[in-house]
């Protein structure tokens, strides 16, 4: 087992701290990924495409 | 591929669907590696096991100067060359930077309790650092605030790159004034003060938090070109609406105009 001495709360407080701000960041970039494609699925079901013609969802 | 053929948003999403992946399995590689010898790594003859804290706070306070680099080239980008993808990649990196630049706060100020003898002191680097922050907060809040992305990107790229004179403030406030936090020991004239022991983990944390910085980056930019498509739709939809209701309205008041002449 790591002893991490006397100061111990500050390390583990730390690398929790710091595993929890990448989950965040992980989370919110992964959700507003999912926001963002349903909202284009919502757009290619109502029939709006690019000027290009190609879907909503093409190439995402 | 060069940079202008990653110009096209639709080719950008195809190459960040066959590239995250294996970015995103080569930062977790690395992590792990990174922590286990964190792990291992002797405590320091001064510090104990506080030296641990190392590990995260270094890596986090050079990638806080890092990002801002990497929006003020992107910024040059919007400004100079006009690159379709250079705002959309100031953007996407700005709420990263700030998390980072947060997290080497935070892990610094827990770091200075215990070696220091207090959280937070007003010095140089301390202070230019908590600036650079706010700056991200500022950006951010200047994105949020103006509707068009194209009008907004203009104005935060002058923002970022009035911002960039900070980065040498935060590098050299350790030499120019007399702080309390140390001088530089790793990136110095001479060679790095570090031992191997602390050294080659510092160097493995520093290569997967920048990969976790190149993953999370592209991730948020696929997903700031997924909501300007989306905006786009968006106004095509409603223009469409608008054009609907009008031609509506034309027939609705030729009808009228036929009834009243046929009474009269």
């Amino acid at each position: 087992m790591m002893s991490l001495g006397p100061y111990a709360s500050f390390i583990v407080t730390s690398y929790a701290a710091a595993a929890l701000v990448v989950a965040i960041l992980i989370g919110w970039i992964v959700l507003d990924y999912r926001n963002q494609t349903q909202r284009l699925r919502e757009l290619d079901r109502s029939g709006i495409t690019r000027r290009s013609g190609r879907s909503a969802m093409d190439a995402s | 591929m060069t940079l202008i053929d990653l110009a096209n948003p639709t080719r950008f999403l195809a190459l960040t669907a066959r590239v995250l992946p294996w970015l995103a399995a080569a930062t977790v590689l690395l992590l792990a590696i990174g922590l286990y010898q964190a792990a291992l790594a002797p405590d320091d003859y001064q510090q104990g096991a506080t030296v641990k804290i190392m590990f995260i706070h270094v890596p986090n306070a050079w990638l806080s100067m890092f990002v801002w680099g990497v929006m003020s080239i992107a910024s040059l980008g919007t400004l100079v060359w006009r690159h379709p993808l250079a705002d959309v990649a100031a953007k996407a990196a700005a709420p990263i930077g700030a998390a980072f630049t947060f997290l080497a706060l935070l892990t610094g100020s827990l770091w200075g309790r215990p070696m220091w003898g207090t959280y937070w002191e007003w010095d140089a680097r301390l202070t230019s650092v908590l600036i650079l922050f706010l700056m991200y907060l500022g950006l951010m809040a200047l994105w949020r605030a103006v509707d068009d992305p194209s009008r907004a990107a203009r104005a935060a790229a002058v923002l970022t790159l009035v911002g960039a004179l900070n980065l040498p403030i935060i590098k050299f406030s350790v030499d120019w004034w007399n702080t309390l936090h140390q001088p530089a020991s790793v990136m110095r004239m001479g060679g790095s003060a570090l031992d191997k022991s602390f050294l080659i983990p510092l160097l493995v944390m520093a290569i997967a938090f920048t990969l976790l910085f190149v993953t999370l980056h592209l991730a948020a930019m696929r997903n700031e070109i997924l909501r300007r498509r989306v905006r786009s739709l968006q106004m095509m939809q409603a223009s469409r609406v608008a054009f609907s209701n009008e031609m509506g309205a034309g027939a609705r008041g030729q009808n009228a105009s036929k009834e009243i002449g046929a009474a009269g």
